[in-house]
């Protein structure tokens, strides 16, 4: 546990590394980022089996940083920063797997992408409102180069336009920081911050500006739309990263900071949240039904199952939080993997992602090992039990229904349509025509799946196995952390 | 009075040494050097400038602070020792720099104005009368333009000095008749009595047009809307060391004179600070209006040196904020922000001056393939671009931090100074797109064709990666001057 802060260090120190090395050899840089990866991973798994869960955050370090304007380097860890911590090692080691040919400036790529693994990690660690804030703009800056330089379609666009979005929800938050600061007198401590006092309405107005900014990155409708076009824009490994952490920070700084530190405020916009995660999960399903890409059906499924995510949070209650942490988790891996089975397994050998090139292939003879993975992350991305999507949405359905029976219904139709255009991207991508004669053969021979590819699909895949059957790892150490008093504030009844 | 004289020459001494060593370098060219190549000359005359600014620092630390001197003519507190002592690393990078720009045609004259900038910016730290500060000012502003002239080859060189010196000329004329009313309304020559003046919110119509004076006077010093219009052209003409200097160590002596000036009135007997000083208002439209026009017409700009010109008048509106709010929050976020913001500044002027020596860097596509060309550079570069945008852990994002905590904290997020700063932390968002141009170019852009590598010189490479190196640490570790105060 008292290691955990080493996952930042570690991390940070194989960016300086890679770089380094990437100067020379390409493969020292892979190996360097992937047995970096795996360090702090194995830090955050070494941490998960000597965790005790218990309500509220564990300190691990608390000194002073800047004193002047009442900020500390307070890092701490519950169990709702150790599924995400874990989460993190997971898809950053899986994100080296399937990055393993990137051959054009690979120490800088590698670099980068330790460098907001970095900050990931830092924002899951801190329990000083402005330290988190400062790791989560130090995730955000390194995304516009992973996307512009070593992405493919608009991909100057797609980094211009997730970046201005981005940035421009951090500076909400810090807006929003900056007013209960002001307003408290205390330090930026989140302890400190929930303190207040606060009136009623400036309760709605902070919370407003902090948990608005930071929803932005959740993918909050209609703040989404940097969503499907930086996923589509960004390289492989890249995607898997935003879809499977990135966005998990925004959800995570609702629910770290938003939420414990303005109750009222919760209380104000609560249905106005819900409503428009329901929007959200409702039409960027229906969105995700009529693409054509097939990244861009993947990037929107990412918008609306981070709506349930969104929806979990703003029912406020115990059960749909939990399951709401759950499907962050669940999420990361399944958006990872289908992100990685399009863009790297299908897209590298094909170079077509239109789903009516792709159904001229007889992909799933071709590409078997490829068909496979995505057909389980497909039916666990639709919430088949036995996988991790399951009980997470469950969990948040049941939740709902306790604050708001209509939002439950409402949402609930998102997982038809969840289950909808998953099947025809399975249906359209990997098992379309296939007696079609001439256009029944793509147009070079496919090259076979490598042995990284395999290694991150499994790494993944079984990842969503062992919790789709056995929730209550997470669910263990996710539970007695809402029990805190700092959410207890914000949370009403119930239990996961 | 004997004693007096010998305080004062003590703690002018700073100001002594780099005079001093200003008429060394030209006396040793004059004495040995005159008939080698320009490049030994402009390195022996960097290499003693260099040492005199450090002689400089040292004896700035060794007279530390001793407080009001010379029957009041002068002030050596806290803020006067830090602002000095950023003046002067300042001056160390821009020289630095200087040795990997291109080459000007009297490399020698070009160092020792310099060190002539350099004394009267120290002094303009330092002084606490009308006349002194006038004085210190006028030193400053005339070795300047001429330092932006010094490129004799190119016309735009002259157009801007020209330009610059017109509207500097014009805003001295300007202090020096606001000074004098303020002399005639008071009667005494000291700040504190001057700043009451301003400071009283209703002291008449003569104050009203004193304080407009002074207030025209400083826009124009530190490039804040609309008193902005040279800045785009002085920073496009003149050679990047001069743009450099001017941009960075004139920004923080000009902000450091004025916000003492402006608060040395303020303060009450008991030490209590006036709650909302006359000025307030004026200041407040300044900074919002530099706010707004830097900005968004900074998004306009394809010429690289427009661009950083443009975000600094952006950065001159929320450096106003914390003008505004020193009263209350000390100055301690000013001259973070202030130094911060010269370090990054001057490294994104080194950057150029490097790449204009291998080549051309006017439009923005000139940095094009930088990473590839020298990836030092490029590094350089995305350190000092990203601090201009605030990203942390970079010096950039502390300072707009502590200024906008601290404008927060005065007046909440309705008052003047609260909602300024929301304003400025909205615009950030739309400043990061064009900071994103530049690094788009030089980080993700192939090279053109016929761009080969860069090679820069040893001093030069010292100063760019001195000044990143502090933009990280004191990014790392803002209390190391934040603590300070």
């Amino acid at each position: 546990m008292t290691l955990l802060p080493w996952t930042i260090y570690l991390t940070l120190g194989g960016a300086l590394l890679v770089l380094a090395a990437g100067a020379r050899s390409a493969a020292a840089a892979r190996w360097l980022a992937l047995a970096t990866a795996l360090a702090g991973w194995g830090v955050t798994l070494g941490a998960a089996v000597r965790f005790a869960p218990a309500p509220g955050l564990q300190t691990l370090v608390d000194a002073a940083w800047i004193p002047e304007l009442g900020v500390r380097y307070h890092l701490a860890a519950d169990g709702i920063s150790l599924t995400l911590l874990v989460l993190t090692g997971l898809a950053a080691t899986a994100g080296v797997l399937f990055s393993w040919n990137v051959t054009e400036r690979t120490g800088e790529y590698f670099a980068l992408y330790l460098l907001l693994i970095t900050g990931v990690y830092g924002v899951f660690l801190s329990a000083d409102a402005l330290l988190l804030f400062a790791f989560y703009e130090l995730a955000i800056a390194p995304k516009y180069f992973l996307i512009a330089i070593w992405g493919s379609t608009r991909r100057e666009y797609g980094a211009m336009k997730l970046v201005l979005y981005s940035f421009a929800g951090s500076a909400l938050v810090l807006a929003g920081l900056l007013w209960a600061r002001a307003a408290s007198g205390a330090g930026f401590d989140l302890a400190d911050l929930a303190a207040g006092p606060y009136t009623a309405a400036q309760q709605a107005g902070m919370f407003a500006l902090v948990f608005l900014g930071f929803a932005v990155l959740a993918g909050l409708f209609p703040f989404h739309t940097w969503a499907p076009t930086g996923h589509v824009a960004a390289p492989t490994g890249a995607s898997m990263l935003l879809a499977g952490v990135v966005m998990k920070l925004g959800a995570y700084g609702c629910l770290r900071v938003a939420m414990p530190l303005f109750p009222a405020g919760l209380a104000f916009w609560q249905s106005a949240i819900a409503w428009l995660a329901v929007a959200g999960i409702l039409y960027a399903g229906a969105v995700a039904l009529v693409q054509d890409d097939f990244k861009f059906v993947i990037g929107y499924s990412s918008v609306s199952h981070m709506g349930f995510v969104l929806l979990g949070l703003a029912a406020a209650n115990a059960g749909a939080v939990g399951g709401a942490v759950l499907q962050m988790f669940s999420h990361g891996v399944i958006a990872g993997l289908l992100f990685a089975v399009v863009g790297r397994m299908v897209y590298d050998r094909t170079h077509t992602r239109r789903l009516r090139d792709l159904r001229t292939m007889p992909l799933h003879r071709l590409l078997p090992f490829a068909a496979l993975t995505f057909v389980l992350a497909g039916l666990a991305s639709m919430g088949l039990p036995g996988c991790s999507g399951f009980p997470a949405e469950l969990l948040i359905l049941v939740g709902a229904w306790k604050t708001s029976p209509v939002w439950a219904l409402a949402a609930a139709a998102g997982v038809v349509l969840a289950a909808a255009f998953t099947l025809r991207a399975i249906q359209l991508a990997f098992f379309g025509r296939t007696g079609g004669g001439a256009a029944g053969a793509p147009p070079h021979p496919l090259p076979p799946i490598t042995w990284p590819e395999r290694a991150g699909a499994l790494l993944l895949l079984g990842a969503t196995l062992l919790i789709g059957l056995r929730p209550d790892l997470l669910l263990g150490w996710i539970g007695p952390s809402l029990q805190s008093p700092l959410f207890q504030a914000a949370l009403k009844g119930g239990a996961p | 009075m004997t004693g007096d004289y010998a305080a004062l020459a003590r703690a002018l001494a700073p100001e002594t040494a780099l005079v001093a060593g200003a008429l060394a370098v030209l006396g040793l060219d004059l004495a040995w050097l005159r008939s080698r190549p320009a490049e030994t000359r402009l390195r022996a005359a960097v290499g003693v400038a260099a040492l005199a600014v450090a002689a400089a620092v040292g004896l700035v630390l060794e007279v530390g602070r001793p407080g009001t001197l010379a029957g009041g003519a002068l002030r050596l507190d806290l803020p006067a020792l830090a602002v000095r002592l950023g003046v002067l690393v300042l001056v160390l990078g821009a020289l630095g720099i200087t040795t990997g720009a291109p080459a000007l045609r009297h490399p020698v004259e070009y160092v020792a104005v310099m060190l002539f900038a350099a004394a009267g910016l120290t002094l303009m730290a330092a002084a606490d009368q009308l006349l002194p500060a006038f004085l210190a000012l006028e030193l400053a502003s005339l070795s300047l333009y001429v330092l932006t002239g010094f490129d004799k080859t190119r016309p735009e060189s002259a157009e801007a000095a020209l330009k610059y010196f017109l509207f500097g000329g014009m805003s001295a004329a300007f202090l020096l008749f606001g000074f004098s009313l303020l002399y005639g309304l008071t009667g005494s020559i000291a700040f504190p009595a001057a700043g009451a003046v301003l400071a009283a919110p209703h002291s008449g119509p003569l104050a009203a047009v004193a304080l407009v004076m002074v207030l025209v006077a400083f826009g124009f010093k530190v490039a804040a809307a609309p008193f902005h219009l040279w800045a785009p052209d002085v920073y496009q003409g003149a050679p990047a060391p001069s743009a450099a200097l001017i941009a960075s160590a004139s920004k923080l002596a000009g902000y450091g004179l004025f916000a003492r000036l402006l608060w040395a009135g303020a303060s009450g007997p008991s030490g209590t600070v006036t709650a909302a000083p006359g000025w307030l208002p004026v200041v407040a439209v300044l900074a919002g209006a530099s706010l707004l026009l830097g900005n968004l017409v900074a998004l306009a700009q394809t010429d690289l040196r427009r661009l950083l010109a443009y975000s600094a008048v952006a950065h001159a509106g929320a450096l106003l904020l914390g003008v505004m709010t020193a009263g209350q929050a000390g100055p301690g976020p000013l001259v973070y922000y202030a130094a911060t913001y010269g370090l990054a500044s001057l490294g994104a002027f080194g950057v150029i001056a490097a790449v204009e020596r291998a080549g051309g860097c006017r439009r923005l596509e000139d940095l094009a393939g930088l990473h590839r060309r020298s990836p030092l550079l490029a590094a350089c570069l995305a350190v000092f671009v990203l601090s201009l945008a605030g990203i942390p852990p970079l010096a950039g994002f502390f300072g707009k931090f502590a200024v906008f905590a601290a404008a927060l904290r005065y007046d909440g997020p309705t008052g003047p100074a609260g909602g300024l700063a929301l304003l400025a932390i909205a615009l950030t968002a739309v400043a990061l797109y064009y900071y994103l141009l530049i690094l788009k170019q030089a980080l993700v852009a192939a090279p053109a064709a016929a761009a080969g590598p860069i090679a820069v010189p040893r001093p030069a490479t010292l100063a760019l990666v001195g000044a990143a190196g502090l933009i990280v640490l004191l990014g790392v570790w803002p209390s190391l001057v934040l603590g300070w105060f």
